[in-house]
């Protein structure tokens, strides 16, 4: 009952901001996305819960993730109010219907534990994201809208085909359990056959992999990350990522259920490599504060399969990863979107005292710049740290060193920029020729997300390690 | 199995190439149509008895893939006043070669798959090419709206594997196929619709602005 509450809350708050714009779609907005996480709070006090014979069911690594999205949502929610209401006419209806309906999808495809539910889930996000990349309604908006579109969508075909084949390479009958179903096939995990599930694993890692973001199929994102409204980026860079990251996920641990290990961890830590060594290339020089953030998401993503790959404690780095970089990229987005609303560009070049214009965001932008980057006392030091080491645990030691060489260029490359943004004279810049300072309403979400990523680094509450522990040994790994 | 669920895959084969040889939309946007058609009647050539599932899915199929997105299409040439040419990037000729390398490869790997649910041995070797082509008419073919008709014919190779899977897996799957091409191809539509008119061409070559 509380998985469909949590499902058709969102939706039905989604149809009524569309059918009564003028009743208040503010309020529904921020009150559905609070019932939310009321509502998930609540599934943390009764797990195990299940409904639609356990085609929707809860376990660990979807409760965190469910968790993550919603804490996100709430906190993009409250900036929308102030952030609309700053930016422009066009906060219409859809617009809020759209972030429900978002909200919707993406609490779907953490509670599916049945494949087709999961990928409708998937879809749905990417239909609901659309319009929403599309909200300034000029050239370049539309046409980051159209290659985000024929990527994604060609990608998410991708996944439904690789969702067949998983159905194919499960035996029919007793056998083989329920057919799709996450726990059947874990259950029955050594009749699965390996060359079908092969076949399947890599069409939902090119599927999935492309609503991720890794490279070589990451070609959409600093586009749409550049172009859309902040807390779409916002949205998409801490929410959406980290749900295609658990479809992977959950076909992984199948895959190591299954003990088709050996083909499956070398793929993931070659794209997870790749895709940071992408990152750092395409972050030197980069001359766009979005597009940068968008490069630094490629980045995460490629930590996070990269630590799925090495296994060991890497899975339990993986999700506390997958937590952290939901939290800090959401708030420096939040916080960049202020800088190029006062500014009204995203050129690195034009924007200059953010500190002296912009106290908040300006302490924003730092505290963010450290957090992204992985410098302690921030959560993800722990989680970077944790990777790291289970490269060396997991014998790969060359893995652990070209990590943090690529990590130290992505935090040179990120500092140099963003400290000049905030530090640098204001000498003919035209940031600061436009009136217009922090907005208190503005500041407010993006603040707590920072309290809440440094919390993560200084104390993980027990209910929060069992959960962890819990999703890293269904991902084949353990706790450190 | 049935000779006629093959004759019906090879004519699938056939609207591929079709759409790949030929340089005016409209002609494009009818294989396309025709496609539908014959994936819609597959269900029943697959699984005889006039079973309510197979049915409703053949029924749907039709009016969805051979009716409602082929006339979506139709709507947004004339609305947009869209020119008729195909404009591929590559020639047909190059086009063509590729797409027969293409069904060489599906039949390879094809017989290489150990797959034992299906009646007939050609709708996996026909749905790997439906998907290839798909892929080729996608990245070889510079209008938006045709990008859109590269599409769903990969997803109505898909859709032919996902008959190998009709009698095990649940209802479900074939109403998300349908209803997210459904809704995926109508908000496609919407924005190739405001390419043009924010570019006065749907050819998607032009949006370039985007760029490192």
């Amino acid at each position: 009952m509380l998985l469909l509450a949590l499902i058709l809350v969102p939706a039905t708050a989604a149809a009524l901001a569309y059918v009564f714009p003028t009743f208040g779609k503010r309020v529904l907005l921020v009150g559905a996305a609070a019932v939310h996480l009321a509502l998930v709070l609540r599934l943390w006090a009764t797990p195990g819960d299940h409904a639609l014979g356990g085609w929707l069911a809860e376990d660990a690594l979807g409760r965190i993730i469910l968790t993550l999205v919603s804490v996100l949502f709430l906190a993009v929610a409250h900036y929308a109010l102030g952030y609309l209401r700053e930016e422009s006419a066009r906060a219409g209806r859809a617009f809020v219907s759209c972030m429900l309906g978002f909200l919707a999808s993406a609490t779907l495809v953490t509670l599916s534990h049945h494949f087709v539910l999961l990928w409708i889930g998937m879809e749905s996000t990417t239909l609901a994201v659309a319009p929403l990349i599309y909200h300034r309604h000029d050239r370049r908006s539309l046409e980051a809208v159209w290659k985000y579109l024929v990527l994604s969508s060609v990608g998410i075909a991708f996944a439904l085909l690789g969702v067949f084949l998983l159905a194919t390479a499960q035996p029919s009958g007793a056998m083989g359990g329920r057919p799709l179903v996450l726990d059947d096939m874990i259950a029955h995990a050594s009749a699965l056959d390996p060359v079908w599930l092969r076949a399947a694993f890599v069409f939902v890692l090119i599927g999935f992999g492309s609503k991720m973001g890794i490279a070589p199929l990451h070609a959409w994102k600093p586009d749409v990350y550049g172009v859309a409204p902040g807390l779409v980026s916002a949205l998409m860079a801490g929410a959406l990522t980290s749900c295609a990251f658990l479809g992977l996920a959950r076909v992984v641990s199948i895959c190591f259920a299954a003990g088709v290990d050996d083909f499956v961890r070398p793929a993931l830590i070659g794209f997870g490599l790749f895709s940071i060594a992408i990152a750092a290339a395409f972050m030197i020089g980069q001359g766009d504060v979005k597009r940068l953030l968008a490069y630094s998401s490629v980045e995460h993503m490629g930590l996070l399969i990269l630590a799925l790959g090495l296994g060991g404690v890497g899975a339990y780095g993986a999700v506390l990863h997958a937590l952290n970089n939901g939290l800090a990229k959401v708030m420096v987005f939040l916080a960049v979107g202020n800088v190029v609303l006062v500014a009204g560009t995203s050129v690195a070049d034009d924007i200059r005292g953010v500190l002296r214009r912009m106290p908040g965001s300006a302490i924003l932008l730092v505290v963010g710049l450290f957090a992204v980057t992985g410098s302690p006392p921030f959560g993800m030091f722990i989680s970077e740290y944790t990777i790291v080491n289970a490269a060396i645990g997991e014998h790969h030691p060359w893995v652990a060193v070209v990590v943090l060489v690529l990590l130290s260029i992505i935090f040179v490359a990120m500092a140099a920029m963003i400290l000049e943004m905030v530090y640098g004279e204001a000498t003919a810049a035209r940031a600061t020729q436009r009136p217009g300072t922090d907005r208190p309403r503005l500041v407010m979400a993006p603040m707590l997300l920072a309290v809440l990523v440094l919390a993560l680094g200084v104390y993980l509450p027990r209910p929060l390690t069992d959960a962890l522990s819990s999703a890293a040994s269904a991902l084949g790994g353990r706790a450190p | 199995m049935t000779p006629l669920a093959d004759l019906v895959l090879l004519l699938v084969v056939l609207s591929d190439f079709a759409v790949l040889a030929t340089s005016r939309l409209s002609a494009c946007i009818r294989a396309i149509a025709f496609q539908g058609m014959l994936l819609g009647s597959l269900p029943l050539l697959l699984h005889p008895g006039m079973a309510l599932h197979t049915v409703t899915l053949a029924a749907g199929t039709m009016v969805i893939k051979a009716g409602v997105l082929p006339w979506f299409l139709r709507w947004a040439i004339r609305e947009a006043a869209v020119r008729r040419e195909v404009e591929p990037l590559i020639g047909y000729m190059a086009s063509l070669i590729l797409g027969a390398a293409a069904l060489a490869v599906a039949f390879v790997v094809a017989t290489a798959l150990p797959l034992h649910v299906v009646g007939t041995d050609l709708l996996v070797p026909v749905a790997l090419v439906t998907v290839m082509i798909g892929l080729i008419v996608l990245t070889t073919r510079s209008k938006a709206i045709t990008q859109v008709v590269g599409y769903l014919m990969l997803e109505n190779g898909i859709y032919l594997f996902g008959l190998t899977q009709l009698q095990r897996v649940p209802f479900l799957v074939e109403v998300g196929v349908l209803l997210d091409v459904f809704v995926g191809v109508f908000i496609m539509g919407i924005v190739v619709f405001h390419i043009n008119r924010e570019f006065d061409s749907i050819s998607a070559a032009r949006l370039t602005e985007l760029h490192d």
